[in-house]
């Protein structure tokens, strides 16, 4: 056994964007960014589901890509240009992808709409789902449990057309 | 999590000097980061990687291609030259994981993923490979999804990858660092079976580093095919996977490459049926012949037998669409 490290002294100073304001922060070596988002920015829009990266609810982009932030360390996070489901809109003006899921009513419950979201947006960036075949499988990392499955890949098949190309 | 202390290394030099027994390289993170919720690991220090110089992907002299240990899976998968030269790569990479953990993953990482083996996460329970000596549960237990050919008494895990699968139909290499300079493992010496030193999943020392893997020059992306057999049509991990490479002259099969995933604790590759195709006019029956001599040596559980007749047809199918493929991606999986 180890002497129990001083968990003060492991902090660390962590600088990053996130939904376009700069923050400075300081996390402890252990903290994921979902748990940073959801306890230490009130950015309780990201959902924790698993926590273990199988569920997809913790979706948001890291440089306009996805990423399951409960797999992600904070720390590991320095300079980077976060968006979450908060940072979509632009104003009151719904960004394409949230106005699709409300058009389509691609939700029941809800929880896992914000990763499905971001999730979605990433999916417009990379720029691969040519048809709803594809959609479904560069989909399969968000799960809903309430099976709104069908509608989600409407959504995100009537918004790309919308967002091709653009980066969040 | 166990509390930890967190470093980042500027140069290769500074991260090998920074490894011992209590500390754990971290890039991706999407396993380690996983196995540190779940106390299966504890390292005292963290040391992340992902600050070093080895994110590119280059040609070789040689006319292969060189990929930095740092390269996220799905840069790898879209990589034009992967996508031109190496479409079982990028079918075998595409068929795991999810997009986003694709995004996260790196490709040094990738090959040094722990197994999925329930009893192996689950530390309420026995498991040679996470505390040696303590016994494997999965011999008797809940074993569908375990090893069917080159385990032992004391684990029946398998290896999770899909890109390895790949990467050893390709005979990779494997260039990693250490406080001795650098060296290169070929891919099919690099992962090892678990014999009775399971907690080792592969010849990579404590102190070392994978920088990249090199893919030689070889020309099998006209005939290639992965296919991943698994419990539902996306995101999980294959009860069965076949990596098929052929290089066919006049119907006639010149070179074969044949490596299975989800059936050992290693990718498994067997060179005499690889022998046993080559120079022989390709056709159903020689696929079924090779299929059947690469799974006379298989030794299923009580619960994984199904296996055996999977893995057979997946081999079958595998090395067929490979040799009807053309130069195309074709259907993914």
């Amino acid at each position: 056994m180890t002497a129990t490290p001083d968990q003060g002294a492991l902090q660390r100073p962590l600088q990053m964007t996130i939904n376009g304001e700069h923050k400075t922060l300081t996390v402890h070596p252990w903290t994921t960014l979902l748990d940073l988002l959801r306890e230490q920015l009130d950015l309780a829009g990201t959902k924790k589901g698993c926590d273990h990266g199988q569920c997809g609810a913790c979706t948001v982009l890291r440089d306009g890509k996805r990423i399951n932030a409960c797999l992600t360390l904070a720390v590991m996070c320095e300079g980077a240009e976060l968006v979450t489901i908060e940072g979509l809109a632009d104003g009151d003006r719904l960004h394409p992808m949230q106005q699709a899921f409300i058009t389509q009513d691609a939700f029941q419950c809800g929880y896992c709409t914000p990763g499905q979201i971001c999730s979605a947006v990433g999916l417009a960036n990379e720029g691969r789902a040519h048809n709803r075949d594809d959609i479904r499988e560069l989909m399969s990392g968000n799960l809903c449990r309430c099976g709104a499955y069908s509608n989600i890949v409407a959504a995100v098949e009537e918004a790309l057309p919308l967002i091709k190309g653009a980066r969040p | 999590m166990t509390p930890f202390s967190y470093h980042k290394p500027a140069s290769l030099d500074e991260a090998v000097s920074l490894a011992g027994p209590s500390s754990r390289f971290i890039a991706g993170g999407t396993n380690l980061v996983d196995l540190m919720k779940e106390n299966v690991e504890r390292p005292e220090h963290l040391i992340d990687i992902t600050g070093l110089a080895l994110k590119a992907i280059e040609e070789t002299p040689e006319g292969g291609v060189m990929i930095g240990a740092l390269v996220s899976n799905a840069d790898l998968a879209w990589h034009p030259l992967v996508e031109a030269r190496y479409p079982l790569l990028a079918q075998a990479i595409l068929a795991g994981a999810s997009p986003q953990l694709r995004n996260m993953a790196s490709t040094g990482g990738n090959l040094l993923q722990r197994t999925r083996c329930y009893y192996f996460y689950d530390t309420g329970t026995p498991c040679n490979k996470r505390e040696p000596g303590s016994g494997c549960p999965a011999r008797q237990g809940l074993n569908r999804m375990h090893a069917i050919l080159g385990a032992s008494d004391d684990c029946v895990a398998t290896h999770p990858s899909d890109m390895c699968v790949a990467l050893a139909a390709l005979a990779a290499v494997v260039h990693v660092h250490g406080p001795a300079g650098a060296r290169q493992i070929p891919f099919a010496d690099f992962h090892r079976l678990p014999g009775d030193t399971p907690q080792r999943d592969n010849q990579l020392a404590q102190d070392e580093l994978i920088t990249g893997i090199e893919l030689p020059a070889e020309p099998f992306a006209a005939h290639c095919r992965y296919i991943k057999v698994r419990d539902r049509a996306s995101y999980a991990f294959a009860l069965v996977s076949v990596a098929a490479a052929l290089q066919i002259e006049k119907g006639v099969i010149r070179e074969a490459r044949l490596a299975l995933g989800g059936v050992a604790h290693k990718p498994w590759r067997d060179p005499a049926v690889e022998a046993l195709l080559q120079g022989k006019p390709a056709s159903t029956e020689l696929f079924t012949h090779a299929a059947d001599a690469l799974l006379q040596a298989a030794k299923p559980l009580a619960q994984n037998g199904f296996k055996v007749s999977l893995a057979r047809n997946a081999i079958i199918r595998a090395l067929s669409e490979a040799c009807a493929a053309d130069n195309s991606l074709g259907e993914m999986q």
